[in-house]
């Protein structure tokens, strides 16, 4: 049993190693998405907004919010793990860990909870800006909390695989700016799938950023474009293959062992 | 963990060796290889003969093709925790977060080896004073000198206390002062300490002074693996440095022995081994030649390592 406490510490060191790394440099990782949100609060829910309307039988404001919160969530989970995990590639100091004793199941762990970390942190921020435009409500917390969880645990694993394959920083940017941008624009953020043509509804349900957003969107204000049940199983599903995958790269060596 | 104080075997047993990258480079060709516990042993070669790559796949940093490392009889892979350990590791290149405190660092390592928040402070502290770091604990570790860079790699290999230390060319890039400071510190390590050291250079001069036993490796093979002893007495020749009271520019000839003019007031001599100085001496004053000094050329292993690499 004293390699289960080993591999707890050695978690909590990768953790607190990923915090401290994040909160050092808090100019680059959480101060840009406090801003970026301002601007599209006041830009999009109070400048253009008062002139859409209502969205979902919700003003505007309202309407966008769990969608500019799960955007922050998910763009810093994955971006954290990505920079992070690929500096210490670049850096040749993710040597130091696979010299030690530390299985491949507690460096994922501790990369991607590092993600969430952030993740979370950065959401919180984004919601105490977003209580400066409208009301912030919760509908149901255990949705709302196991929603984001979830959606940063899946991005953050991304963001490791990304990391894995990437040989330099260009290519750790490449994913956020043409995959995940398009998908959280077109994922339901700024307008219900309601007001689709049924090619490009039937074509939006394959985006996976939709059911993370309409599902935090339902933890919040009750209201959602798709089916709870549906919405938990792709997420679930896709953390698991995700998983997995990782697991393969590692034992493998993908990236970091020659 | 208990059986490793009765485990009496070696401390690194590789057998059958192979790697072959990906590229289809074949880097080792099956070697065998045994440090035996408490050794300084020297592992050279030339740049690309297998060094790195040996050292990489006993450290987990490179997947083996083929072959076994046991490292204190425990399977590196069968046994991999237990086995990584046992084991510190000091890399050739500098491959630490240039970015975090020369403490953070050591105690970070510490907690991949499950040591507790305590038990990293007092570790950190041990090695950071032993090495010289105490007062720099709190810089960036980009902020240090390269001679200080290379005895934080050393603090951090050594926080968890391991049996085998590997210094892949640890020396590289440091001042003579604090190079003897370092191989003083090493010395102790495996004199007083019973660490088990695996050591890589291109000084020669710091091999000879320092290991017990040697292996050289080409063209991913061992070419020789004996002790520094018996490696030393194959040399049929010794070499003398001799410097002149004055300048000699017509530089004579020196009748039957083999020298080569450094300048005009200095040569070195190669005799064959057991020749007796007097003798030497004899044949300079024949030659009318005045000499202040003469000395041993100390980088006797220079001329096996040459041989052995090119045979």
């Amino acid at each position: 049993m004293l390699f289960i406490r080993a591999y707890w510490i050695a978690f909590s060191t990768i953790l607190s190693k990923e915090i401290r790394r994040f909160m050092r440099i808090w100019q680059q990782t959480l101060l840009p998405p406090a801003i970026t949100m301002t601007l599209y609060f006041i830009i999009f829910g109070n400048l253009i907004g008062s002139r859409i309307g209502e969205m979902s039988g919700l003003n505007y404001m309202s309407f966008i919010m769990p969608g500019l919160i799960m955007m922050s969530v998910i763009n810093n989970a994955y971006s954290n793990v990505s920079s992070s995990f690929f500096s210490n590639k670049f850096q040749r100091s993710i040597e130091e860990l696979l010299v030690a004793p530390v299985p491949n199941s507690v460096i994922l762990a501790g990369f991607v909870f590092g993600g969430v970390a952030r993740g979370l942190l950065t959401g919180i921020i984004v919601t105490v800006v977003a209580v400066f435009f409208t009301d912030v409500q919760v509908h149901n917390f255990w949705v709302l909390s196991s929603i984001v969880l979830l959606s940063s645990i899946l991005f953050s694993l991304g963001g490791f695989i990304n990391a894995l394959y990437a040989n330099k920083f260009d290519d750790v940017s490449i994913v956020p700016t043409f995959v995940l941008t398009p998908l959280s624009y077109l994922g339901g953020v700024f307008f219900s799938t309601d007001l689709l043509p049924e090619g490009w509804r039937l074509l939006s349900e394959f985006n996976p950023i939709l059911y993370m957003v309409n599902g935090f969107r339902f933890g919040m204000l009750g209201v959602s474009d798709v089916n709870l049940v549906t919405c938990y199983a792709i997420l679930i599903s896709v953390i698991v293959l995700l998983t997995i995958f990782s697991m393969r790269l590692l034992k493998r060596g993908k990236g970091i062992r020659s | 963990m208990s059986s490793l104080n009765d485990y009496k075997g070696p401390a690194l047993s590789i057998a059958g060796l192979k790697k072959v990258y990906d590229n289809g480079h074949v880097a080792l060709k099956g070697i065998d290889l045994e440090v035996t516990q408490g050794d300084f042993f020297a592992l050279l070669g030339p740049n690309g003969a297998g060094k790195s790559t040996t050292l990489g796949i006993v450290s987990g940093l490179v997947n083996k093709s083929e072959g076994q490392v046991k490292l204190f009889g425990l399977d590196i892979e069968g046994d991999w925790y237990d086995a990584k350990r046992l084991l510190g590791v000091v890399p050739q290149e500098f491959n630490f977060n240039q970015f975090e405190k020369v403490q953070d660092i050591v105690i970070t390592q510490a907690g991949y080896y499950g040591l507790t928040k305590k038990q990293a402070v007092e570790q950190s502290e041990k090695y950071l004073k032993a090495l010289d770091l105490w007062d720099k604990r709190d810089v960036p570790s980009r902020m240090l000198s390269g001679g200080m860079k290379r005895r934080l790699m050393i603090a951090r290999a050594l926080v968890h206390d391991p049996k085998l230390l590997i210094l892949d060319e640890p020396t590289a890039g440091v001042d003579i002062e604090l190079r003897l400071s370092m191989w003083e510190y090493l010395q102790e390590l495996n004199t007083s300490f019973g660490t088990t050291i695996i050591l890589t250079t291109h000084y020669l001069e710091e091999a000879e002074s320092l290991c017990h036993n040697i292996a050289i490796i080409n063209q991913g093979d061992i070419v020789k693996n004996t002790s520094m002893r018996s490696l030393l007495e194959e040399l049929h020749k010794q070499t003398f440095v001799v410097e002149l009271q004055q300048a000699y520019p017509a530089r004579p000839v020196l009748a039957d022995l083999d020298v080569s003019w450094k300048d005009d007031q200095c040569f070195e001599v190669d005799v064959e081994k057991g020749t007796a100085i007097n003798e030497l001496f004899t044949v300079f004053n024949q030659a009318g030649l005045d000499v202040s000094g003469i000395r041993p050329k100390s980088n006797r292993l220079e001329a096996l390592f040459v041989d052995a690499v090119r045979k």
